[in-house]
This record gives C-alpha cells, structure tokens and sequence, in this order.
C-alpha cells in the first residue's frame, strides 16, 4: 500500500484528508439519522483518531514540504499531532458520559471536536503565516462553540462568548503582526522570512511581538490569560479537558515552529519576550491558584503556569530546550487528562461538584481513585520521581545550559509554591472529615485515569522511548 | 475613443450623487437603496477599469448579501433614525477631523505611489495579457492556494455547523406542513354530511 501511496507527493496529507472526510461522513450520517446516531457517531470518531494516530506514525521519517511551502510534514510535526490527537481521542472518549443526556445528545459535538482537530494538525504542519492563520482559526472557531455547546447554561453560553470575543481580538493581533512582517520581509514562508530577517530591524520586532501576543493568547500564557479561568470554570467539563489538552499542544507545536525557523536571526529579542512571559506565567499560574476553591478554575491557572514552564525550554531557544518542551507538552497532557478524569468523576445524585472540598476524605471513600489522583497532583507539582518531575528537569537543564540561571532560579521557586495548591488537595483528600462518597466512576473515566496514573507513576522505570522521540522530533526542526 | 471616458464620468457621477444621498435622504430604506446605486455604479467603473471579477463579487458579496441584511435590519428593526441624527452638528467637528486625516492619508498614498521609482513595480506578478483576470485568479486558486482554499472552505463549514447547532430549536408544539398527510386526505376523511332541520342548529 505504502508504495501505490509514494507515487503521490500529496501523501504526506494523507492523514489530514482522512481525518476531514471522515468528520464530513460523520456530519451526513448525523444530519441524516438525527440525534439518536451521536453513540454511533462517538464510537466512529474514537475509531477515525485512532486510525489517523496510525497514519500519521506511519508517515516516513524525511521531511516533506507541500504546496510551495505552506504545509511541512517532520518530525516534529509527527510529534506533536500523534499527541493532540491522542488527546481529542480521550477527550471524546471521556465526553460519552456528558452525551447521554438527552437533552445534550449532540453528534455535532463530536464532529466539531474532529474539525477542530483537523484545524490543529494543519496549525501543527504550518510552513507559512496564511496557513498558521487558517489553521489557528479552524481550530479556535470550532473551540468558540462547543465552549458554548450546552446553550441553555447561562455559564457555559457565557463561556463561549467570553472565548469567542477574546479570541477574535487575539486574532486581530495575530493578523496585525502578520501584515507588518509580511511587510517588513516581503514573504509569508517561514524560510523566506528567516532568509529576509537576517538584519532584524524595528518593524519587524513588532511584527514579532503582535504575533507571539496572539500566540499567547492561545497557550493562555500571561498576559493573555485572563479568558482561562472564566471559560474553563463555565465551558462543561469534557470540554474544559479538551481546552486543557490538545489545542495547547497545537498551540505551543506553531509557537516552536514560527519562532525557530521563521525568527532564528533575531533570537535575542524573542528570547526576552519569552522569558518575560514565562516567568509571569509561573508566578501567576503559582499565586493565583492558592486562594481558588473551584477544582476547574484551578486548573486553569495550573495550565497557566504548566505552559510557562514550557515556554522556558523555548527561551533557550536550543535543540535540548525543544525537546524539553515536546517532553513537558506530552507528560502535561497525560497529567491533565487523568487529573479531568477525576474531575469528571465528581457527581453526586444532583449532578456534577465542582469544590475542592467535596473531594475531603475521598481516600476511606474511593481509595484507589484518591491514590492516583493524589499521584497525578504530585506529578504536576514535580515531585520526584513522578514524570512531571522529568518533565521540569529537561527544561531547566536546557535553560541552565543556555546560561538563563534568574530564569531557571524563578521557575524553580515558582515550582515549589505550585507545589502547595497541589499537596493542599492531597491533605484534603487523606486527612479531612469525608464528604459523602461520589457516584459509581464510569468505565471509560476508570481506564483514563488508571492508564495516565500509572504513566506518570511508573515514567522513570523506562523513560527511555519518549525522550528519545522529543530528542528526534526536537532535532527535526534545527 | 470618447465613449470610456463618458461612462467613466457618467457612473462617477452617479456613485458620488448616491454615496451623497445615502447620507442625506431622510428615510432610512431610501438610504439603503441610494447605497446598492452606488454599489452598482463603483461596480460598472471595475467594469470600465477591466477588472471584472471584482465587480461582480461587488455586485454579488455588497448588494447580493450585504446591502439586503442592511435592508432587513432597517426595516425589522424599530430604531428612531431621527432620534441618531440629533447629534449632528455637535459631531461635525469630529468628524470633519477624521476626513481631514483620511483625506490626508488618501493623497499621501497616492503621492507615494506617483513619486516612488518602486511603486508600480510591487505589481509584482502582472497576469498575461491574453487571458482575462477572473481566468487567471483560478488558475492559481485551484491549483497553488488549493490548500488555502479548502481549509478556508472547512472554516466555513464549522461556522455553519456552530450556527445551527447554537441556534436552531426543535419546537415541539410548531404546527408544520405535511405534505403527506394532505394529500393522504379523502372526501370521506374531510367530509361529514348532515342533515340539518329547519330552525334547529348542528
């Protein structure tokens, strides 16, 4: 097959192709069955992801460049859509308990997730700024509504407006900066740029500084979080997991991607812009979450530090620092979707809890629950020897070998007064007064949380693997 | 030739009186009308410029859709036009500055444009003369910005979806055609004959 394939330069968009015919199918037998098609369509779109995983490891390992530039197939990019689309895969999965309700039996919930999918996997292999744009608005407007999914809550329609208006302002940004750079080079490829923008030059950096302003907007790094804990607290879980997970991941892919091959030139002047803004993610994402008493909210600002401490690896601006971040990215999002695990299995008789303290005593009433939910906290504190320890380990050591030492020494402290908000969870879930015991946890909801429990608990048995691939993928980009 | 030159006067005239019009007419509708008379008439000067395909999405993106959507607001819509136009005159200073700076603008540009050596030549890629300029946009639309082009179309695609799905509502107790149901009905359904007694009702 793959030979019949390679007579074609287009197979490198196989799995792109794959994935929006099948969420169109999707959509007709939907449009044509009606609601009562969504298990079906469920069931069908896990399958689809999966199949496209598939395709997309099988991919060859060269780089390809499509349509004069505008689409690139690497490494990297195979890194990093494997990930965001094994994070849409679990979040759909973990939304089968969401959509049994009749009144929110949506099959266009499913379809808008794989079309937002498809929008990240073109974000992920941009190779120009109209196709960074295209992608990042495929992805954020299929975002803006199923934010806004369940429209007969106040709070989550509330959500998609807050995400929707917001978002259109960050990509005036981003469109903004495009048109200056394009000014100031003369070309939209991310090579062209590099080849133009050997000098810098004032504009350009403004340029620069509107674009990673959108950007930033979509990895909710500070300054441009303040939409984060609104919309992650109003959006219905299952959708706070999948906003907490795969675009994030797309999001950080073109981060990498646009300030590695498009910007290597003037490096020192974005180095500076993204130190600044993660240090301010850290600290925020640190403080802010103390004082929070709603468990989606301070996830919220969890994410916020999490993509700061990403955004570290990406100041040192090396090959160790890339793969720093593609480790940190892929432990994050195995830590979030266990942690939303446990999230979405907080219902009592009346409905969903979202407080922290109607986790209290969770371990004499759920202990096995209790026991990786407090693992995956720890993991996303950094407690050794937990993944999420391994995952800050590599972007510190790249920040310290590219001489950033008041970046690594604020991350590191910062690190450590996340670790209280994360351990205060653990004391309520051990050492408080239990609160009466949640409903049964469903069976998907059980196998999500047991498989990314013992990923992050047993990562440094063989760690081996996964940083072998960051360290590939990492390598394909320089 | 004379005759370019007549139209092109003709309709510049036509859109400039229109554009006037559009502002000072006192009914609202007529203001939406006198704007589509512009439309139409900046779309016969693409015409006479040789840009075609720009008149016609002119004609069929602005008065097609855009000018319609501003009819329906005008006419759906109960809003007090005379009560928007109170402030005129103490607006006028404002806005007689925001012209000033756009009409500035407008002459630097073309200022620019006269003087720079470089100006014309970022027409960077003239289309061939031998083809008409809607033929040479598709050549390269559905070939080099195919992948532009499709993914522009799945944008599309989800706004229609989230459209629907935010908004549409099932109403249970809408009474609808059944078309079925009608033509399913005979005489002997429909109909009841009784007989009905002098001085007595049914």
């Amino acid at each position: 097959m793959s030979d019949v394939l390679q007579l074609s330069p287009y197979y490198a968009l196989l799995p792109e192709l794959v994935l929006v015919l099948g969420a169109m199918a999707l959509l007709m037998v939907g449009a044509s069955v009606g609601q009562s098609s969504t298990d079906f369509v469920t069931g069908c779109a896990i399958f689809l992801l999966l199949v496209v995983c598939l395709l997309v490891a099988e991919m060859p390992a060269e780089k390809l460049v499509l349509f004069n530039g505008s689409f690139v197939v690497d490494g990297f990019a195979r890194y990093m859509k494997i990930l965001s689309l094994i994070g849409s895969g679990v979040t759909i999965l973990m939304s089968i308990g969401f959509l049994e309700l009749p009144s929110r039996r949506t099959y266009e919930y499913v379809v808008l997730i794989l079309l937002a999918t498809a929008g990240m996997m073109v974000l992920i292999s941009a190779g120009d700024l109209i196709a960074l744009y295209l992608g990042l608005e495929l992805m954020s407007l299929s975002l803006y509504v199923v934010a806004a999914i369940d429209r007969d809550n106040v709070r989550s329609t509330e959500a998609g407006l807050k995400y929707f208006v917001l978002g259109a302002l960050s990509s005036g940004m981003l469109l903004y900066g495009c048109s200056l750079i394009y000014g100031f080079t003369g070309t939209v490829t991310f090579t062209g740029i590099a080849a133009a923008a050997t000098q810098g030059g004032i504009g350009l950096t403004f340029g620069l500084v509107f674009l990673f302003a959108g950007l930033c907007f979509k990895v909710s790094a500070v300054p441009f979080h303040m939409w984060t804990p609104d919309v992650y607290e109003g959006a219905p879980t299952p959708i706070t997991t999948f906003f907490a997970s795969a675009p994030k991941v797309a999001a950080m892919a073109i981060f990498l991607r646009v300030a590695l091959t498009a910007f290597p030139a003037i490096a020192l002047q974005w180095q500076q812009i993204i130190s600044f803004v993660a240090v301010a993610s850290i600290l925020l994402g640190s403080f802010a979450a103390i004082g929070q008493t709603n468990i989606k909210r301070l996830m919220a600002y969890s994410s916020i530090g999490h993509m700061g401490f990403a955004l570290v690896g990406l100041a040192a601006g090396t090959s160790e620092g890339v793969q720093g971040v593609l480790l940190y990215v892929a432990i994050y999002v195995t830590m979030t979707l266990g942690a939303f695990a446990c999230i979405l299995a907080m219902r009592r008789e009346g409905g969903p809890v979202e407080t922290i303290s109607d986790l209290a005593g969770l371990a004499r009433t759920n202990g096995p629950m209790a026991f990786l939910f407090a693992m995956l906290l720890f993991s996303l504190a950094g407690v050794p020897p937990l993944a999420g320890f391994f995952a800050k380990f590599y972007v510190f050591l790249a920040a310290i070998k590219a001489g950033l030492y008041g970046l690594a020494v604020i991350g590191i402290l910062g690190s450590v007064i996340g670790a209280y908000y994360y351990l205060s969870i653990v004391k309520v879930m051990y050492f408080d007064e239990p609160a009466p015991a949640f409903g049964p946890m469903r069976t998907e909801l059980k196998l999500v949380l047991a498989v990314t429990g013992l990923f992050n608990l047993l990562f440094f048995v063989v760690p081996g693997p996964l940083i072998d691939a960051a360290s590939a993928a990492a390598k394909s980009l320089f | 030739m004379i005759f370019p030159a007549l139209f092109f006067y003709l309709f510049a005239a036509v859109c400039v009186a229109s554009a006037f019009m559009v502002i000072a007419s006192r009914n609202p509708v007529h203001s939406v009308l006198f704007l589509i008379l512009a439309f139409v008439n900046a779309a016969a000067l693409f015409v006479i410029a040789g840009a075609e395909f720009l008149a016609m999405i002119l004609i069929v993106v602005y008065v097609g859709a855009v000018a319609v959507l501003f009819l329906f607001v005008v006419m759906m819509l109960d809003v007090d036009f005379v009560e928007l136009r109170q402030g005129f005159l103490t607006y006028l200073p404002f806005a007689a500055v925001l012209g000033f700076v756009f009409l500035v603008e407008l002459i630097s540009v073309g200022v620019v444009w006269i003087v720079s050596p470089t100006g014309p030549k970022a027409l960077s890629s003239p289309i061939a003369a031998n083809i008409t300029n809607t033929q040479a946009l598709g050549l390269v639309l559905y070939t080099r910005y195919v992948y532009y082009f499709e993914v522009a179309g799945l944008v599309l695609l989800v706004a229609m979806i989230g459209a629907i799905v935010l908004t549409l509502r099932h109403k249970v107790n809408v009474k609808r055609q059944s078309i079925a149901a009608q033509n399913a009905r005979t005489k002997a359904a429909a109909i009841e004959i009784r007989q009905v007694r002098p001085g007595q009702g049914i």
